[in-house]
């Protein structure tokens, strides 16, 4: 057992992209439960140490796992892939990027209706999840393809997180 | 014939030996200590039987005093009467004085770094002001409990960002008491609601206190609580009613001069009776006499929450973008908990309920139930075992960021990350042959840093020349189960291990923490290496017996008999050393058993990890990629 070792090994999941969320949430908690720095707070300073080690490698593990996103980053690095910084993608994958983006825009611009903005991010969670199901295709058979998956995953998941700013313009938060 | 004890594996060695163990309260306007006692938490009362501490300290010329003492000169003697000293902590004179003209007090110390108020007994930091809150509730627990506290669980606002838990573990420091965890509020509150009821589910803990204000939102279930989200406001409290019922008073008088402080604090002090006793009435006459400013009138409870609605409206504000952070819908949150006695303003309670759309629950005690919270957590953590396991999963409440160019903040680690955490950062040079790099951590959601509070600027020193780019600076964050941030660092293509020169922007360095405790002693008349001696045999005892547990438990499971034997001998020597008068030799000899323990623990936590992984399907493990 080590602080080096494969997130899915750590909670007895099997290797791949379709994870067990329940599953995965039950062996998070029992691993907390034995590791937590709770556990040790009359203990020595190296289980301390060590507990904080632990508990902080089981939350990483966690987080990793249950974002899909960081789920198949984690899956690339596995296969000795390391992402690129600028990666070049499908002009037509580019076109859609845009228009999602001018989308966007237009409903920030426009009334700045939070049904529509609901509507777009229906849409793209949509073509999120069709990223998704292409990438879970494609590791383990053609690793291009797979790290292309994941850019354009990144690509969404920004806009996710732009559509969320907006929403929280509009709630006013 | 005489029966044999057998001590059960997990046992302390001595089950008798119960530790002492209390959870704080360490609040705005009163401060609270509780025990467990006889299997029930509790609330621990002064001699006069008071529960609550006004978190008051007075600096007169015969000494300290706290309490209700300090209040009642409050307004008499405000230069060097502290009141809500909580506001304080953590805080940098500009944020000191963007709390506006409520505080009466004399800052000294304009540069960066924390403010000090001048009293006649000399210049006196929050930090200081607040370790005399917490001399006097342990005196109180020690009193009570005929014996010195094992430890004590620190609650803290869950908004507090890290400067002011740093302030907090500062304080406790300086009073000498051994912190086990600082513990959020509103967590402290659901742990109490949560046993009492056996309640399970989502639960709102909203706790709005006297100069705070937190939400929580928890899922409660199988002995874990689990924060999914948590927000607030560190500078909103029934402080602020008070002050917008004073500002109400002065302006009904027409008096249109400047307050002087004497007037100030005992508008306050009057404002805060208003406020109590329109809790409980409809209407209240009002007779106002301080110096220039007279009035005679009365003021109604509906006058009165028209007056506040704004910052109840602020506080209902926050719940929704919490509920929002939390990702649970808001039918799903089956159980709301008020907390904090500004709760029982009536048109709160009002407010919340409509919200949340369910009766908020106020049946323990809101101003006991964080101190009772916190005192059942600091009985677990101490190693007075409860029957049942608890595991408490906390959030880290505001995003750690970077400054990058144009000073604008990278988040690194986002609120509401489960902690303990980790995030590596790397960093590169912009400059041929640079060695040196600054590093500028702020707290906070907002885009600009100087919108963000300034944590800590960190200086990485040699780094190995090389071409503009080609270094590679690993900064690592760690924040702990505690909510607190530290940082290392190293570059990575070579190894070398940049130095760090941390500057807290608020906090204390380590050489101000020793002068205030040295002064600290220096007023109680204990000579310092006496008490360093002290010190340096409880924290012996305590590794001891830490460890000796752990041999109890595991060591035949883990360890070759000659490793046990070797493991006793180095206890051994340790037991020896402790009645040894040199506190160097004590705490060396610390260091040397745990260096010879080191193995063990590493093995005992991996036994630990194997024993949540046993059980399982082999084949889910083996799988291959």
């Amino acid at each position: 057992m080590n602080l080096n070792q494969n997130y899915f090994e750590l909670f007895g999941l099997p290797i791949e992209f379709r994870v067990d969320t329940d599953l995965l949430n039950d062996r998070y908690l029992e691993l907390q439960k034995e590791v937590h720095p709770d556990n040790f707070a009359a203990g020595t300073d190296q289980e301390k140490r060590l507990s904080m080690q632990w508990a902080t490698f089981i939350n990483t593990a966690n987080v990793t796992l249950k974002s899909p996103l960081a789920r198949a980053i984690y899956l690339l690095e596995l296969h000795g892939l390391q992402l690129k910084n600028s990666p070049e993608l499908p002009p037509d994958f580019l076109m859609q990027q845009i228009e999602l983006r001018e989308q966007l825009e237009s409903i920030e611009d426009a009334d700045a209706n939070l049904e529509k903005l609901d509507d777009f991010k229906r849409e793209v969670r949509s073509v999120m999840s069709r990223i998704e199901t292409s990438f879970a295709l494609a590791i383990g058979e053609d690793l291009a393809m797979a790290e292309r998956s994941v850019y354009e995953m990144q690509f969404i998941s920004k806009l996710l997180v732009s559509a969320d700013h907006l929403e929280e313009k509009l709630l006013d938060y | 014939m005489a029966l044999l004890q057998i001590t059960e594996p997990g046992q302390s060695i001595d089950p008798h030996l119960r530790k002492r163990a209390a959870g704080i309260d360490l609040g705005t306007t009163n401060s609270l200590i509780a025990c467990v006692r006889a299997g029930i938490a509790q609330t621990l009362p002064d001699a006069d039987g008071s529960h609550m501490l006004p978190s008051v300290v007075r600096y007169t010329e015969d000494g300290i005093i706290v309490g209700q003492q300090a209040l009642n000169k409050a307004s008499l003697d405000p230069l060097n009467t502290i009141v809500s000293v909580k506001r304080l902590m953590g805080r940098g004179i500009k944020d000191v004085m963007t709390l506006g003209d409520q505080l009466p007090y004399e800052f000294v110390g304009i540069d960066e770094g924390m403010p000090r108020i001048k009293t006649r007994s000399g210049d006196v930091s929050p930090v200081e002001v607040s370790a005399e809150i917490i001399k006097s509730v342990v005196c109180r627990a020690n009193d009570t409990l005929a014996g010195d506290l094992d430890g004590v669980v620190i609650t803290v606002p869950a908004y507090f960002d890290d400067a002011q838990r740093q302030a907090t573990k500062d304080a406790a420091q300086v009073a000498g008491v051994n912190v086990l965890r600082l513990l959020n509020e509103p967590t402290a509150a659901s742990i109490a609601y949560g046993l009492d009821t056996g309640h399970e589910g989502v639960i709102a803990v909203y706790d709005l206190g006297g100069g705070t204000f937190d939400i929580s939102i928890l899922r409660l279930r199988q002995g874990v609580f689990e924060v999914l989200a948590t927000g607030g406001n560190s500078a909103l409290g029934g402080d602020d009613f008070d002050e917008i019922i004073a500002q109400w008073l002065v302006q009904e008088s027409g008096y249109s001069g400047k307050l002087n402080p004497r007037q100030f604090r005992g508008l306050l002090m009057q404002a805060r009776v208003i406020k109590e006793d329109l809790s409980a009435t409809d209407t209240i006459d009002i007779d106002v006499s301080h110096g220039d400013i007279q009035f005679q009138g009365s003021l109604t409870r509906e006058a009165f929450n028209e007056l506040i609605r704004p910052l109840v409206a602020a506080s209902v504000k926050a719940c929704r973008r919490t509920v929002r952070d939390s990702g649970v819908d808001l039918n799903d949150i089956d159980c709301v908990v008020l907390v904090g006695g500004s709760t029982r303003v009536p048109l709160v309670a009002e407010k919340v309920g409509e919200y949340f759309g369910i009766e908020p629950l106020s049946n323990i005690d809101p101003d006991r139930v964080v101190a009772i919270g916190a005192a059942i957590q600091a009985n677990i953590l101490v190693g007075n075992k409860a029957d049942d396991e608890m595991l408490l999963l906390d959030v880290l409440p505001l995003s750690l960021g970077l400054e990058t160019m144009g000073g604008l903040s990278e988040k690194i680690i986002a609120r509401n990350t489960v902690i303990p955490t980790t995030r590596a950062q790397e960093f590169t040079t912009y400059k041929d042959g640079q060695t040196a790099m600054l590093i500028h951590v702020v707290q906070g959601e907002r885009e600009l840093v100087s919108d963000c509070r300034s944590l800590a600027r960190f200086e990485l020193k040699g780094i190995p020349p090389m071409v503009a780019g080609a270094a590679k600076i690993e900064v690592l964050f760690n924040v702990d189960a505690d909510g607190l941030l530290s940082v290392s660092a190293r570059e990575t293509s070579t190894g070398v291990k940049a130095s760090i020169e941390v500057k807290p922007s608020y906090g204390l360095s380590d050489d101000e923490i020793t002068t205030m405790l040295k002064a600290s002693f220096e007023y109680a008349s204990t000579d310092a290496s006496q008490r360093s001696l002290i010190e340096a045999r409880v924290d012996a005892g305590r590794v001891i017996e830490a460890l000796s547990n752990a041999l109890a438990e595991d060591g035949l499971a883990l360890l070759p008999a000659d490793d046990i034997r070797l493991l006793n001998d180095a206890i051994a020597q340790l037991t020896g050393l402790i009645d040894s008068t040199d506190h160097k030799a004590i705490t060396h000899g610390i260091e040397m058993l745990g260096r010879a323990s080191e193995d063990f623990a590493a093995l005992r936590m991996d036994a630990a990890v194997h024993k949540a992984l046993a059980g399982r399907q082999i084949e889910e493990v083996d799988n291959e990629i």
